[in-house]
């Protein structure tokens, strides 16, 4: 029990009469890495809000941490998410007007507090220093969205949750995303990723497939876990 | 942080918030206007209107008897009932005495006039005495300055005024010196019952009233004439009033119905009918009576006035929250991803809320405080236009536009917050 850090039970989210996800049951250990694939439609976002807190299941149960977030109000889902989720989006949304270490300190502002030499270092981190003072147009795709990592990271959760986060990323970018979640993983941090790009999908150590809001396919990569798309020097 | 958020959103929402200060420099400076108008209007419109005339007159009580039942006006009909000249400067002693701006006696007469190097008698004339001006030191070491100058501020003078002590110069009516050929500058012969005196015309006037078949003298002259020293037949005063309101009415209809509570309110407040109350309290067998025209005239006025001012400063104000809410409303669905993004970074509604409200009062404090330095230029500009004087700047309006203009932004924000509150971060975030 203590290991599992998220877990769905019997999990439906219902649109009219649209199952966008039907009956999901899931558990996920502290510092695995998964990745979820599926077709378009299949809930795979769907799927990623309710983990992150943004959306809350229409039946079942979501036990983050050891609590059951599936009927938290709204301000408590926001308080769980700023303490224990870090979030990153396919688009990157980078407030335009703030250069890359102010939209990281804007995280930590609605964290706790905005400490520039901290968001430098999570700068550092994903190897953007140099940036730091530019503003999002200013910076490359791939370096925005390495902006975003920084942000998601700058609160130290204990998730990372991604949608897509590679989809709007060249092969070269995708690799050196993929790195940072390879040396997060390294570092304990849980691991989601919703992808369309089988190899980032198969970089994980586990693939879940999801099909018309279902899980068909549950796959254990452990095996082959780290060969692929290592960073090309 | 969290300021220098604010100001990059005000800096990148320049147009937006450039039009929001505009919309309340425009409503604050309207507002900070009327109501420095409104406040300061009251004696101005008053000291307006109190160019039509005096709003009291006093009149010994018999003789005000019969002009009640006999409809006659002041000069005619009963003559052997007089006030005594030594009351009058008891006026200004009165609670509401520094509301009384001016005031004169009045002696009516008559005499038998002829013409200097003419032959016979033009015929029996009326005669009045007054201060034509009246300076003087009173008791308590107030400076007075009145007379029938200021109360006859319409009057067409050919030649000039008669001095304060010309006891031997006389105004004439037009009318009977047109009829009589008199001109300026003429010498005529007025007695009465014995007392014969030569007088000069210094002046003709035109009142357009009962006063031009009459010869205006000072008060000394007519008391000699007429052997009636140290008697007025009555005063007319000039008071700032009060508009009447129920309690007014009331109690001109019989101050002992009041209870003591209201007699003090009423007592205490500048009403026509307390004020005449209280000049018959010192007046002696004065009978103190609102020349109801003017008097009911001044308060209409003064009523609708506010409450026009009032009216439009609502308007404005609501003018405003219009504006102010439909460009936050526009500012924050445009920036809707953004404020989704906070909140999926862990902001609470309220934190965001707060970051809107701060941009939209910033920016309003901004705008008020150049609307209320442009109002009160406004104001100004009316006060010169419209009544021709300087308009007292009110510091009450300051804290009243302040409240106006708070209230106006929070309102006007309403629809953009709700808007915000509803916004799921989810519906935002993941739109492709
Ligand atoms: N707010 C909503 N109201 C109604 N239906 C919704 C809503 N959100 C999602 N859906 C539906 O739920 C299903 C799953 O949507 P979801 O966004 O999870 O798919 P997805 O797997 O992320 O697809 P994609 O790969 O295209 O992003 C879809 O059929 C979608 O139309
Ligand atoms: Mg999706």
């Amino acid at each position: 029990m203590s290991d599992k850090i998220l877990e769905l039970k019997n999990v439906s989210k219902i649109y009219g009469s649209l199952k966008a996800l039907a009956d999901i049951n899931l558990s996920v250990n502290a510092g695995d890495w998964l990745s979820i694939m599926g077709p378009s439609g299949s809930g795979k976002t769907t799927m990623i809000n309710i983990i992150g807190c943004m959306d809350t299941p229409s039946l079942g149960n979501v036990i983050l941490d050891g609590v059951d977030i599936s009927k938290e109000n709204a301000a408590n889902l926001t308080r769980i998410r700023r303490n224990k989720i870090g979030l990153i989006f396919q688009q990157f949304h980078l407030i335009s007007y703030l250069t890359a270490v102010e939209n990281v300190m804007v995280a930590q502002y609605y964290h706790s507090m905005p400490d520039e030499e901290e968001a430098m270092e999570a700068l550092a981190k994903v190897g953007l220093q140099d940036r730091a003072h530019h503003l999002p147009a200013q910076l490359s795709g791939g370096e925005q969205q390495r902006v975003c990592i920084a942000r998601a990271l700058i609160n130290s959760p204990q998730i990372l949750l991604g949608d897509e986060p590679t989809g709007n990323l060249d092969e070269e970018n995708e690799a050196i995303v993929v790195d940072i979640f390879r040396r997060l993983h390294d570092e304990g941090v849980t691991i989601i990723i919703v992808t369309h790009d089988p190899e980032v999908g198969d970089v994980a150590q586990r693939k879940i497939i999801l099909e018309h809001g279902k899980i068909v396919n549950d796959i254990d990569q452990s095996a082959t876990f780290g060969e692929a798309l290592k960073l090309r020097n | 942080m969290f300021w220098r958020m604010i100001f990059k959103t005000l800096a990148r929402q320049k147009s937006k918030m450039l039009m929001i200060a505009f919309t309340v420099i425009l409503g604050v400076s309207l507002s900070t206007a009327m109501m420095n108008v409104m406040l300061g209007v009251g004696d101005k419109v008053n000291r307006e209107l109190k160019v039509y005339g005096a709003n009291i007159t006093v009149r010994h009580k018999d003789a005000a008897l019969m002009s009640d039942l006999y409809g006659l006006t002041e000069g005619l009909g009963v003559n052997d009932k007089f006030l005594y000249e030594e009351d009058i400067f008891k006026l200004k002693t009165i609670f509401w005495g520094f509301n009384i701006l001016d005031f004169v006696p009045m002696l009516d007469g008559h005499a038998i006039l002829s013409v200097k190097g003419r032959a016979g008698i033009v015929g029996d004339v009326s005669i009045f005495g007054t201060w034509s001006e009246k300076h003087a030191i009173l008791s308590t070491g107030e400076e007075l300055s009145t007379g029938l100058k200021s109360l006859r501020t319409w009057w067409d003078v050919k030649g000039e005024w008669i001095g304060e002590n010309e006891n031997d110069a006389v105004m004439i009516g037009h009318l009977l010196a047109t009829q009589n050929k008199i001109h300026v500058g003429d010498a005529i012969t007025l007695s009465n019952n014995g007392v014969i005196k030569n007088y000069i015309v210094k002046g003709i006037y035109n009142d357009g009233g009962n006063a031009d078949d009459k010869i205006l003298m000072t008060l000394p002259a007519v008391q000699e004439l007429m052997v009636l020293q140290g008697k007025i037949s009555s005063i007319e005063v000039s008071a700032l009033t009060t508009p009447d309101n129920d309690l007014a009415r009331k109690a001109a209809q019989d101050p002992k119905s009041l209870s003591p509570d209201e007699y003090e309110t009423w007592y205490c407040t500048a009403y026509v009918s307390a004020i005449c109350h209280q000049i018959q309290e010192v007046i002696r067998d004065g009978v103190a009576k609102p020349v109801r025209q003017v008097a009911e005239s001044e308060g209409t006025i003064l009523n609708k006035t506010t409450l026009l001012m009032i009216l439009i400063t609502i308007l404005s104000s609501i003018g405003s929250a219009l504006a102010i809410s439909n460009l936050i409303t526009a500012s924050v669905i445009e920036r809707s991803q953004e404020l989704g993004l906070l909140k999926a970074l862990g902001a609470y509604n309220w934190q965001i809320a707060l970051l809107v409200l701060l941009e939209v009062m910033i920016t309003g404090l901004f705008g008020g405080i150049l609307g209320y330095f442009l109002g009160i230029g406004f104001a100004q500009i009316i006060g010169q236009t419209v009544f021709g004087s300087y308009i007292e700047i009110a510091r009450m309006v300051i804290l009243i536009v302040a409240v106006i203009l708070f209230f106006v932004t929070l309102l006007g924000s309403v629809p953009a917050i709700r808007y915000l509150m509803a916004l799921k971060p989810t519906e935002v975030l993941h739109g492709k």
